[in-house]
C-alpha cells in the first residue's frame, strides 16, 4: 500500500485547486454553454457510478445488497432525506441478513 | 470588525443544521474507510482537508486497490469538478474588491451545501459568513468521519456489514428525486448505473480500476449529455 497521507495530500491540492481556480481568475462566471452543460450533468453520473453496483456488493450480501438498493430507490421516489433513505435501507439489509 | 463577528456568528449559526447532517453523511464514510483499512488518524485528516463525500469515498477506494497518484489526482479533478462550476459562480456573489488571498481562503470551502447557502444571501456575500459556514461544518464533516471509523471498529461485524450501504442509499437519495422530474437525469442515472456495471465485468474488470472507472464514465456520459441537451440560460 502507498503512503496513505500522500495520497491525501494529493487529493487536497487538487481538490482545493478546482475549488480555488475559479475565484482566482473567473470573475463573470463561466460562459461557455457546453461546459455550464458539462459541469451540471457530471455530479449525476459520477454518484450513480459510485453507488452501483457498489451497493450490492457493500454489505458482503447480494440479495441483501439488491433487497437494500430496492428499498432506497423507493423510498427516494417517495419522499424521503438523506438520513431516512440510509436508515431505511441499512436496516433493510441489516433485518434481511437476519433471514438469508 | 463589528458587522464581521455578526456575519460569523450567523454563519456559525445557520452551519449548524448543516453540519449536523454532514455528521451523518461522514459517519458512514468512515464505516467505508474502516472498511479499507483507514485508521482514525488518517480519516482525520483526509475529511479535515478535503471537505468532499463523493472525492473521499472514491479516495478510500483508490488507496485500498494501490491506485497510483496519477490515477489519485486525475480521478479527484474529475469527482470534484462540480465545485469548479460553483466557484465561478460564487465569483458574482462575493465583493468585487475582495482581496485574493480572501477569494482563496473562502475557497478552500465550497461544497454543494455551502455553495447553496451562500448564494441564497443577499449580494454582496459577507466573506465572514462564509468563514462562520466552515467553521462548523468541518469540524462537524471530520467528527462523523473519526467517529464512523472508531465504531467500525467496535460495532459487531453485522451492524458494520448493515452500514456499509449507507453512503450509497444517500447518493440515491441526491440523484434519485431529480431523476423523477426530469427525464434527461433519469436517463443518465440509468446509463451510468448501467456503463458502472458493465465495467465490473471480466476481463474489462481486471484493466480498469475503480477509479479509473469513474473518470472514463463521469468524462464520457456528461459530455454526451452536454451535446445531446445543452442547458438553457436559465436552467442550472
Amino acid at each position: 500500500m502507498k503512503n496513505v497521507y500522500i495520497h491525501i495530500l494529493v487529493m487536497a491540492v487538487v481538490t482545493y485547486l478546482v475549488r480555488v481556480i475559479p475565484l482566482i481568475f473567473f470573475h463573470g462566471g463561466i460562459r461557455s454553454a457546453f461546459f455550464r452543460s458539462f459541469l451540471h450533468y457530471v455530479p449525476y453520473v459520477t454518484l450513480s457510478v459510485m453507488t452501483f453496483p457498489a451497493i450490492i456488493t457493500a454489505s458482503g450480501s447480494y440479495v441483501c445488497g439488491v433487497i437494500g438498493f430496492a428499498v432506497a430507490v423507493i423510498v427516494s421516489l417517495v419522499k424521503g432525506s438523506l438520513p431516512l433513505v440510509a436508515a431505511c435501507c441499512c436496516l433493510t439489509v441489516y433485518i434481511s441478513s437476519l433471514f438469508i | 470588525m463589528g458587522t464581521g463577528l455578526s456575519s460569523y456568528t450567523r454563519g456559525i449559526r445557520d452551519g449548524l443544521p448543516i453540519a449536523i447532517g454532514y455528521f451523518a453523511v461522514s459517519f458512514s464514510l468512515g464505516i467505508l474507510m474502516r472498511n479499507s483499512g483507514l485508521d482514525p488518524l488518517q480519516g482525520l485528516v483526509m475529511s479535515l482537508v478535503n471537505n468532499t463525500s463523493a472525492g473521499e469515498a472514491a479516495a478510500v477506494g483508490i488507496i485500498a486497490d494501490g491506485g497510483s497518484y496519477l490515477e489519485m489526482a486525475i480521478n479527484q479533478a474529475v469527482i470534484n469538478i462540480r465545485y469548479f462550476l460553483m466557484s465561478a459562480a460564487l465569483c458574482v456573489h462575493l465583493d468585487p474588491g475582495l482581496s485574493l488571498g480572501r477569494r482563496m481562503l473562502v475557497g478552500f470551502d465550497v461544497t454543494d451545501e455551502i455553495f447553496a447557502t451562500l448564494i441564497g444571501q443577499k449580494q454582496p456575500v459577507s466573506e465572514y459568513f462564509a468563514y462562520g459556514l466552515a467553521s462548523i461544518t468541518i469540524p462537524g464533516w471530520a467528527a462523523g468521519t473519526v467517529l464512523g471509523i472508531v465504531f467500525g471498529d467496535i460495532l459487531p461485524a453485522d451492524i458494520v456489514s448493515a452500514l456499509s450501504v449507507a453512503l450509497y442509499a444517500m447518493f440515491i437519495a441526491v440523484v434519485i428525486p431529480p431523476a423523477r422530474k426530469d427525464g434527461r437525469i433519469l436517463a443518465i442515472v440509468l446509463v451510468s448505473m448501467l456503463g458502472s456495471w458493465l465495467f465490473t465485468l471480466e476481463p474489462i474488470a481486471s484493466y480498469i480500476s475503480e477509479g479509473v472507472k469513474i473518470i472514463i464514465l463521469t468524462l464520457v456520459i456528461s459530455a454526451l449529455a452536454a451535446v445531446i441537451w445543452p442547458l438553457k440560460e436559465d436552467e442550472e
